[in-house]
């Protein structure tokens, strides 16, 4: 640090996937300019910066662009080495991107299928997105976080996308989806992480997001 | 090399296995190929990879490891002083070549694959169209990846080398299904000349399968409905 670094991220308020990416860069104490997009009028920068997917987040530093969240905290995680992200063991690691892409394609899917149905469709849903959690459950025994006894790559990913996205999405429909007496482990973990600086700094605003999620879930709903 | 307990749970068909099998090949580890019968999955696999039941699996020192680009990062972590590095040295180069392996995957497969599961000639035409759109972006990354150079990593293979290259059996097949060149020197001239020198690695040429015999697989995988 002290070099002279430009680093811009292009994100959105109520987004898990540029959230994590904030978390990130507040571990690593690394100062960035942020840009708050509008999925329904994308800026020309993130259509140049990101092309083919049109999407965020989108990091750039000096200069360069890197784009897809998983990559971006590799990236910042090489870059930076100073707070590791990642664990240091290789078989650790492994464990941590396996279970970072189980959060972000089974959990996301199932998550989001189950705000699309009415009651009546949903527990199936809602089952399966529990059996996905166990693993997460499994994970964290005996551990204050899924990085240890500090935050890390997992906690940024699973943390932007369970408890301060989909829960909020759940809480708002009054489904009670990852109750304490089953989910001990976890529900110790989101208590802990409420007390981390960076992630309580990186989150979306409660009750705004709440709204924001019940919205997302009608949309999805009667699309 | 040191004889540690390696085993790789696979088959000879499979696209991700091969992946894995190259990165073990590059690093010279000795590792006891279990293959799996197609139709069943045997007690080992469903125990090591109880979540998705797929293979790839590695098994190191009884530590199981899945998903075959995971596992491909695990080698060139766990072997990082053993033979060539597979991942590029630099961050960006790191980055550019995961995220196109992330395409190659999530994008590129899907729209091949459906290839082979279009009804109709409609459906096959514009999963045609989509396939080379898609293969067009992957010349241009092979010619801002590779510089001049051979490989997308440079002068040796690497991940994102393995990364498309393993399907290069597979995307022959689909040539032949759909009676349509996708790799063609007047169209993606780069990754022409870069599949036959992928083919032609030493770390690749002995686990490459034979296009016939994966053309028969793939009947098999794929029934056609009966006319």
């Amino acid at each position: 640090m002290g070099k002279n670094e430009e680093v811009k991220l292009l994100g959105i308020w109520a987004s898990p996937f540029s959230r994590r990416i904030e978390m990130a860069l507040k571990l690593k104490g690394v100062s960035y300019e942020y840009l708050e997009e509008d999925l329904e009028n994308k800026s020309s920068l993130l259509l140049t910066l990101s092309p083919i997917h049109k999407k965020i987040p989108v990091l750039v530093h000096n200069g360069k662009t890197i784009i897809e969240s998983h990559v971006i905290l590799e990236y910042i995680d090489e870059t930076w080495k100073h707070n590791p992200i990642l664990p240091q063991d290789p078989f650790q690691r492994s464990k941590a991107r396996v279970l970072a892409k189980l959060v972000d394609e089974q959990i996301v899917n199932v998550g989001f299928a189950s705000l699309a149905k009415t009651e009546k469709g949903r527990e199936v849903l809602i089952e399966q997105t529990r059996e996905l959690i166990k693993c997460l459950e499994k994970e964290l025994a005996g551990k204050d976080y899924f990085g240890g006894k500090t935050v890390g790559f997992l906690d940024f990913v699973a943390g932007s996308m369970i408890p301060f996205c989909l829960e909020r999405a759940w809480e708002g429909m009054g489904v009670e989806m990852i109750t304490e007496k089953k989910f001990p482990e976890y529900n110790k973990w989101v208590k802990k992480l409420k007390e981390v600086e960076i992630i309580v700094d990186c989150i979306p605003p409660r009750e705004k997001h709440i709204i924001h999620m019940n919205k997302m879930a009608e949309r999805i709903r009667s699309a | 090399m040191a004889t540690e307990d390696v085993k790789l749970i696979g088959s000879w068909a499979s696209v991700y296995v091969m992946r894995a099998r190259i990165a073990l090949h590059l690093k010279s580890i000795s590792y006891e190929f279990l293959q799996e019968t197609y139709g069943s999955k045997s007690e080992l696999l469903l125990k090591s990879n109880p979540v998705h039941k797929k293979m790839p699996v590695l098994i190191h020192a009884d530590k199981p490891v899945c998903e075959s680009n995971i596992i491909v990062h695990y080698i060139d972590e766990a072997w990082n002083s053993s033979g060539p590095s597979i991942l590029p040295s630099h961050p960006y180069d790191r980055a550019i070549a995961r995220f196109w392996a992330a395409y190659i995957d999530d994008q590129w497969f899907i729209s091949v694959r459906s290839i082979l599961t279009a009804q109709g000639d409609e459906e096959k035409k514009a999963a045609i169209a989509q396939v080379e759109e898609r293969t067009k972006l992957l010349e241009k990354a092979f010619n801002d990846c590779s510089q001049g150079k051979p490989f997308f990593n440079g002068d040796h293979i690497g991940y994102l080398d393995i990364a498309l290259g393993s399907f290069l059996g597979w995307w022959r097949v689909v040539e032949l299904d759909a009676n349509h060149k996708f790799l063609d020197e007047t169209k993606t001239p780069s990754l022409v000349k870069w599949a036959e020198r992928f083919c032609d690695d030493p770390a690749v040429k002995p686990i490459m399968p034979e296009i016939t015999k994966l053309a028969e697989f793939a009947r098999k995988l794929f029934p056609k409905p009966q006319a």
